[in-house]
């Protein structure tokens, strides 16, 4: 379908001659993700997703205590500095950004008045500035009113280098915030920016107040009494909080939502491990809800067997895949390793990369291992649906892996291994110390035998293997290795900056102290020119089709093996209701709404 | 004495700054990241975690961190965690009621265990309570307690359904209620942690008291007519535990340290899943803390062990 095609069907949206849903289902079934087709729509004038019809409370509280389980603990509770998705989980109970993220990566509005868009005027035509309207009358747990000054504050906050956030990033892209008036914000860019949702957004987007944390911006941040005790705008007020253990917090009487939240008490208890933290939802029923249950599905799905609970599953964007070394790291080009400057001496063969793509079995390991935690996948770039390819199918030949790797002219030694001028066909396959990740080595590497590639097996203890430690060779950073398999994810339902891990201008080298994100060191100028062309690229349609022929490039060309897309997968009480996980947020995203059924 | 004391205590300040050195080296030269979650997530820029390395004065040379460690801890300052950017010793004093609580109870049954079990073994050797004893006390201190503990949790909390299997510093009831949900909840980590000492101890305390039993004095005592009771409460027991008492001064420490095993399993807050947690983020200050005081714990302990002994037994003397 070209380009004109799919403005026709988008008139006919706008006209009403063919409902949204139908759209979204058509695009899915073009290869486009529903992500995108959502996006299509709402930069052509129509409006966004209506929050769908849930159960409505006549009033605020009632609803007793509701007890989470984290198995990994949050360990501080500003938004600014959550490294991690638990610290962002922890902080999301008590702040609120201006949109969150749906489970189809729509924005809703929080702490907005509405979501800015091309037609109400809050999404300039060149792409520089976003006008942002507050909804009015929102409070601070401490009785201070929410305004535009806050919103100001936070982007100062975040941008200074000195403060030492996380979310430094998402913000210094802002070139100036103008408040328009007390519940009026205006963003300008430095350049044209397509996708303009990850300051003030989801995960990164949380609002702290300005009254309290105006005297610890910069050197002095770390001193803010409020990074322990927060102050916020969200459903429930904090009572008690210990760093990797428990927080406890009580509902905000003043809550801006009407009638919610349902629960008077709040419980988070973190700490031990996923299995047990499945257990005592499912199985004893002690708590509400554990999140992010990485547990073998055969174990989950036994204790679903007449319990008390159940598994709740949301496609998110992690994709566990195989990288392929383009570089040489068995020897040194100018004292280094794995040099960009150097070729791989036979995975640059295409007819050995199309081999290992056709040798990884990707039924077996999703019905053997991951289950319900994820679906087997073609595409490195899943989600939304709009960027997701379908140009791409995944196979599992080994005759058709014999076959081209005969024709290619690697014959069988007499120990059964491929060889041509001299070269084996002998791969490191590295990765991090998980049980699922070995039990996938395992199976990729029988079947790599018998097709004549010998596989050496790999793995790393994850505290090395995803750091950032110049000196260490072992980390993937380093991939001083043929091979190596992880999972990587995205922030946002946005492909921008995690496409950039392919970019020629981030290889991984010496030079850059291997702190750069081009880990397989393949460089292709088509893949340059597109992601720059979508840095700037305001029409989502065209836009969406270049981040699909950057997977294209990296799928054909097997740059890296995708193999199983993954889910997020959380658990929660069988009356547990209004729960609604996203993969694009924090499972506290909809907390203002959950209840439970009496 | 006094001397004595002047000397150990000498002796005590270049170990404690040996040991120090060797722990803050062997963190430095360690593996890892702090901002090892930033370092995964492709969405966050490397100069984002460059620029926290910088903050938080990562990037220097070990020996310059090692001596702004060591004059900030000697003016009473012990840092902050890199993780939760709070107080290192805010967040050991948050945990340190948990674990003395789970640690000291353990202790204590322990001994409720182990000493009236040890002696009464130790009196009738080979009888059919010893060798009861006996193999109960093997087994329970060859079964680890990640093992007893799952069991634990499988029997009480999944099938019976009696007790929690997940400890809660934080529960909000008051009075009576308080102290029951907390008994409640600490029943299982403290047997299982209780039982595991004990049954060493029961070992330890009965080889102790068979060597006095059969001293010549003993038979005195009973030739003189005292009754069975009196010789064995005040002659064999009292001589007997000598070496008992020093064995439990050297791991007091311990209670103040924590199971790092049990702790993760029950989910105890305590300063022993501190320790691991901090040490899976690579939160070096953290680390450096709680191991730290448990070395001085450690030096201190063996200090007053041997204080103890002149104490309980006056034919030692100190030069």
């Amino acid at each position: 379908m070209d380009e004109r095609a799919l403005r026709h069907w988008i008139e006919r949206v706008e006209d009403g001659s063919l409902s949204r849903r139908q759209f979204t289902r058509m695009m899915v079934g073009l290869g486009l993700t529903a992500p995108l087709a959502a996006q299509m729509l709402a930069a052509s004038g129509v409006a966004q997703a209506q929050p769908r019809p849930t159960y409505t409370p006549t009033r605020r509280g009632g609803g007793g205590t509701l007890r989470t389980l984290w198995w990994q603990g949050p360990t501080l509770l500003n938004p600014h500095f959550a490294a991690g998705t638990k610290d962002a989980d922890g902080s999301r109970i008590f702040y609120e950004p201006l949109a969150a993220f749906d489970p189809d990566g729509n924005l809703i509005p929080v702490l907005a008045a509405e979501i800015p868009s091309v037609q109400n005027g809050g999404v300039a035509r060149d792409g520089r500035s976003v006008t942002w309207r507050l909804k009015p009358g929102v409070q601070w747990h401490d009785g201070k009113p929410f305004t535009a000054d806050d919103v100001v504050f936070n982007w100062e906050y975040a941008a200074d280098p000195a403060t030492g956030t996380v979310t430094l990033d998402s913000y210094r892209g802002i070139e100036r915030i103008d408040k328009l008036d007390s519940h009026t914000v205006k963003l300008s860019f430095a350049k044209p920016v397509p996708f303009w949702a990850e300051p003030f957004c989801g995960g990164r987007g949380m609002m702290i107040p300005k009254h309290l944390f105006e005297a610890y911006k910069g050197g002095k941040s770390r001193e803010a009494p409020t990074n322990l005790k927060p102050v916020g705008t969200g459903p429930y007020k904090i009572v008690d909080f210990k760093p990797g253990d428990s927080i406890r917090a009580e509902i905000n009487p003043n809550y801006h939502v009407a009638n919610r939240p349902f629960f008077d008490q709040f419980e988070l208890k973190g700490g031990g491990d996923a299995v047990s933290a499945a257990r005592a939802v499912i199985q004893t029923g002690e708590y509400d809800w554990a999140w992010n249950l990485q547990v073998e599905d055969d174990i989950l799905k036994r204790m679903e067997q007449g319990g008390k609970g159940r598994v709740e599953i949301a496609p998110a964007s992690g994709i566990e895949h195989v990288q392929v070394n383009q570089s040489d790291p068995w020897t040194e080009v100018e004292g280094e390793r794995a040099s960009a400057k150097s070729t791989h001496p036979f995975l640059t063969d295409p007819a050995v990369r199309q081999a290992l793509s056709l040798l990884v079995d990707r039924a077996s390991i999703h019905e053997q291992i991951y289950g319900r935690q994820g679906q087997a996948t073609a595409n490195f770039l899943n989600t939304p649906s709009r960027f997701a390819s379908r140009n791409t199918k995944w196979e599992f030949n080994l005759d058709r892996a014999n076959q081209i790797l005969d024709q290619a002219g690697w014959k069988r030694g007499s120990d059964g291994i491929r060889a041509k001028d001299g070269k084996r066909l002998k791969v490191l396959y590295q990765t991090s110390i998980n049980a699922a990740r070995q039990k996938t080595q395992a199976i990729v590497k029988a079947a790599a035998t018998k097709a004549g590639i010998e596989v050496e097996l790999k793995s790393v203890v994850g505290s090395v293997f995803f750091s950032t430690d110049p000196g260490n060779p072992d980390t993937y950073y380093h991939f001083f290795a043929d091979l190596q398999m992880y999972t990587t994810s995205m922030d946002f339902p946005d492909p921008q900056s995690f496409m950039i891990q392919f970019t020629s201008w981030e290889i991984s080298a010496k030079e850059n102290k291997w702190q750069r994100r081009n880990k397989t060191r393949w460089r292709n100028d088509e893949y340059d020119r597109l992601w720059r062309a979508s840095e700037a690229e305001l029409d989502p349609v065209k836009r969406a089709a270049n981040f699909v022929r950057m997977n294209d490039l990296l799928i054909q060309n097997v740059v890296v093996v995708p193999i199983i897309w993954r889910n997020n997968v959380s658990a929660g009480s069988l009356k547990l209701k209004g729960t609604e996980l996203s993969g694009w947020d924090s499972d506290f995203w909809r907390l203002p709404y959950w209840y439970r059924e009496a | 004495m006094r001397t004595y004391l002047f000397r150990r205590l000498l002796t005590v300040l270049p170990v404690l700054f040996g040991i120090s050195l060797v722990l803050f080296t062997v963190l430095a030269l360690a593996p890892g990241d702090p901002f090892e979650e930033l370092a995964t997530n492709p969405n966050v820029p490397p100069e984002v975690r460059a620029n926290l390395r910088a903050q938080f004065g990562l990037d220097d040379p070990v020996a310059v961190r090692y001596v702004r460690w060591l004059v900030a801890m000697l003016k009473g300052n012990w840092g902050f965690s890199f993780v939760s950017r709070v107080d290192v010793d805010q967040l050991i004093l948050q945990r340190l009621p948990t674990t003395l609580f789970v640690l000291g109870s353990a202790q204590v049954l322990a001994l409720l265990i182990a000493l009236p079990v040890g002696i009464y073994s130790a009196v009738r050797p080979y009888s059919f309570f010893d060798q009861l004893a006996t193999t109960l006390a093997f087994i329970g201190f060859s079964l680890p307690t990640f093992f007893t503990g799952l069991l634990f949790i499988l029997l009480f909390s999944i099938y019976l359904d009696w007790l929690p299997f997940i400890y809660r510093s934080d529960i909000s009831a008051t009075g009576l209620r308080w102290v029951w949900e907390n008994l409640k909840q600490g029943i299982m980590p403290i047997t299982v942690l209780g039982l595991f000492q004990g049954a060493s101890l029961t070992r330890f305390v009965r080889s102790s008291v068979l060597e006095v039993v059969r001293l010549d004095y003993i038979n005195t005592a009973r030739a003189k007519g005292l009754s069975e009771k009196a010789t064995i409460v005040k002659h064999v027991v009292r001589n007997a535990l000598i070496p008992v008492v020093t064995l439990l001064a050297l791991q007091v420490p311990l209670v103040f340290t924590g199971a790092v095993v049990t702790e993760q399993i029950f989910r105890v807050p305590g300063i022993g899943s501190l320790l691991i947690a901090s040490i899976l983020a690579n939160d070096t200050p953290v680390i450096m803390a709680v191991t730290f005081v448990y070395a001085c714990l450690v030096v201190i302990f063996n200090l007053i062990a041997d204080l103890t002994y002149g104490w309980l037994d006056p034919r030692i003397s100190y030069r």
